[in-house]
């Protein structure tokens, strides 16, 4: 059940929303779509799921145009919108039976899929209280809940954890982690650790464009410079800028070091090597040579936030 | 969207209308209404009744129109207007369904609302049936009347609840619109001579008092169930204008 977005563009009336993307979410695959706000993630889903129609390009789902064939689309789709749509009015189980029945669930089924999802998304507590009185974290559950009650190939989440507290985050975070396995899944995102802790492949949007689209790893390694340790030594030296900055510059790769601060006879640097090479050992080894005790050596990783950051407001 | 049109699904349509209903009874919307208008006629009946010594139920069927343009907009206002401002209307959208089932249900809910209204002044007819001899086809055709004028009344209501994401907004429209198609054949006398058939044909009180007096004329229901089918493909439009 793979998505196939091709050049895909929509206007607000002069205003460019979405700016010619084009990505792939294979089956079985939890995309995170990461962005700014504003960024055009909303529209974009927006599109795929048929509430609005693009301006230009095309979207395919598991082969079906979702301007030609949007109904068939639509049975597909499970969609959770930003705006959580809850009736306030209803029960969950009321609420749960309309969806199922706009979704053209089976009556026959509709019983057995609501006892599933109920279990599933832990609200068989809550299943006969007005949604209006159930707290956010709960409403989030029952929106979940609408989004899969026809058990869809496809679930789209806009932004499923805003305004959940951090406990909350985490079990909806897992919920997801767990019903994504056998379902292809977009879910949007301006929280990083999220992506992280549950995505296989980030597509960052930026101003209606793509900026990038890769696993995590990748986009770590891809926008990591030249790679940097941290080295800490003890030594009784007289002098550690021309004592030991040279000698750590001569090991092969190492491009730069920069001496940082200096506590009695313990010294910091930062040294810079070439990109996708590895001098630990050689430091090491440098170390014990020159009789120096080595408190610290670690690799600094760049975070998907400095990736995010350099992507999304320049460098 | 004409091919959806013809093609409406019965079961989302009364998947709909059963939801709505059902949210009219949950709420006091629906208490309220039928209170307000049995509080309303039974007054006014039953002092022209005891005063006027006529077994007729004439004057209900001239009171209950004028109800009608405040009552209908109060119930039609948030049909859509909510679920725009609570965006549930996304719910509704993206789900497989067209947005004629959407409007269908939510009318027929509001209708049949109306109806159920109705029903309590029937006892109305049965003490007057019992006291006096009444003539029974101006209270066919009076009823009937109200039935089809509340239908164009609600699906004028929907078509402004459509408009807005506000309630008072759409109720103010909706209202504007039933006073303008109620006051076209009240204002004859301001309008130039060549105009005058055109106005009073709109007028939807000129073709409700034909009905009421009893003689049930195709023209007059032809002109009830167009105005109706009218604004009903209005509010498809305008509820499929995130597609423009």
């Amino acid at each position: 059940m793979a998505i196939a977005v091709r050049n895909l563009t929509k206007f607000y009336g002069q205003e460019k929303a979405v700016d010619d993307i084009s990505f792939d979410v294979k089956t079985g695959e939890i995309l995170g779509f990461l962005g700014p706000n504003g960024a055009g993630k909303t529209t974009t889903m927006k599109i795929i799921t048929c509430y609005l129609p693009a301006s230009g390009g095309t979207v395919e789902v598991d082969g079906l145009s979702v301007s030609e064939q949007s109904f068939e689309v639509r049975r597909k789709i499970g969609y959770l919108p930003e705006m959580n749509p809850l009736y306030h009015d209803m029960n969950v189980v009321e609420y749960l039976e309309y969806a199922a029945q706009l979704q053209g669930v089976q009556s026959s089924h509709i019983r057995s899929r609501l006892k599933e999802m109920t279990e599933v998304c832990g609200i068989g507590d809550v299943r006969h209280k007005d949604i209006g009185e159930l707290s956010k974290g709960y409403r989030q559950r029952v929106g979940l809940a609408q989004a899969m009650i026809h058990d869809p190939e496809v679930l789209i989440l806009d932004e499923p954890t805003s305004g959940l507290d951090p406990n909350q985050i985490v079990e909806i975070r897992n919920l997801i982690r767990q019903l994504g396995r056998a379902k292809t899944v977009i879910l949007s995102t301006h929280i990083l650790p999220e992506v992280q802790a549950t995505c296989d492949r980030v597509v960052i949007i930026h101003e209606g464009r793509i900026a990038a689209d890769g696993t995590p790893e990748q986009l770590q390694s891809q926008f990591r410079g030249a790679d940097q340790l941290a080295l800490e030594l003890k030594a009784s030296v007289a002098n550690a800028l021309t004592d030991i900055v040279p000698k750590i510059k001569a090991v092969s790769s190492v491009e730069n070091v920069t001496y940082g601060t200096q506590e009695g006879e313990t010294h910091r640097f930062l040294v810079d090597v070439a990109r996708g090479t590895d001098v630990r050992e050689e430091l090491f080894r440098l170390a014990v040579q020159e009789r120096w005790v080595m408190l610290e050596l670690s690799r600094k990783a760049t975070s998907l936030e400095e990736v995010f950051h350099k992507l999304t407001v320049g460098s | 969207m004409d091919k959806s049109l013809i093609l409406l699904s019965t079961r989302n349509t009364a998947t709909i209308f059963k939801k709505e209903l059902r949210s009219y009874f949950n709420s006091a919307v629906a208490y309220v209404v039928i209170v307000v208008f049995l509080a309303i006629i039974g007054w006014f009946h039953t002092s022209n009744l005891f005063l006027m010594n006529i077994a007729s139920m004439r004057l209900m069927f001239e009171l209950v129109p004028i109800v009608f343009l405040f009552v209908v907009p109060a119930i039609t206002m948030r049909l859509l207007a909510e679920e725009t401002k609570a965006g549930t209307i996304e719910l509704l959208t993206t789900k497989p369904l067209h947005d004629g089932e959407i409007v269908a249900g939510k009318f027929l809910a509001a209708w049949a609302l109306i109806g159920v209204a109705l029903l309590p002044t029937l006892f109305y007819y049965i003490t007057i049936a019992f006291l006096g001899r009444i003539d029974n086809g101006p209270v066919i055709g009076g009823y009937l009347g109200l039935l089809l004028m509340a239908g164009v009344y609600v699906s004028v209501g929907l078509l402004a609840s459509s408009l807005t994401e506000n309630q008072i907004v759409a109720f103010i429209i909706g209202f504007l619109m039933a006073l303008v198609l109620f006051m076209f054949d009240k204002v004859l006398f301001y309008v130039p001579e060549s105009l005058t058939s055109i106005f009073e044909y709109l007028g939807i009180d000129y073709h409700f008092s034909n009905i009421a007096r009893g003689v049930i004329d195709t023209r007059d229901i032809v002109y009830f169930l167009s105005v109706l089918g009218f604004m009903l493909y209005l509010t498809v439009v305008s509820l499929g204008r995130r597609r423009w």
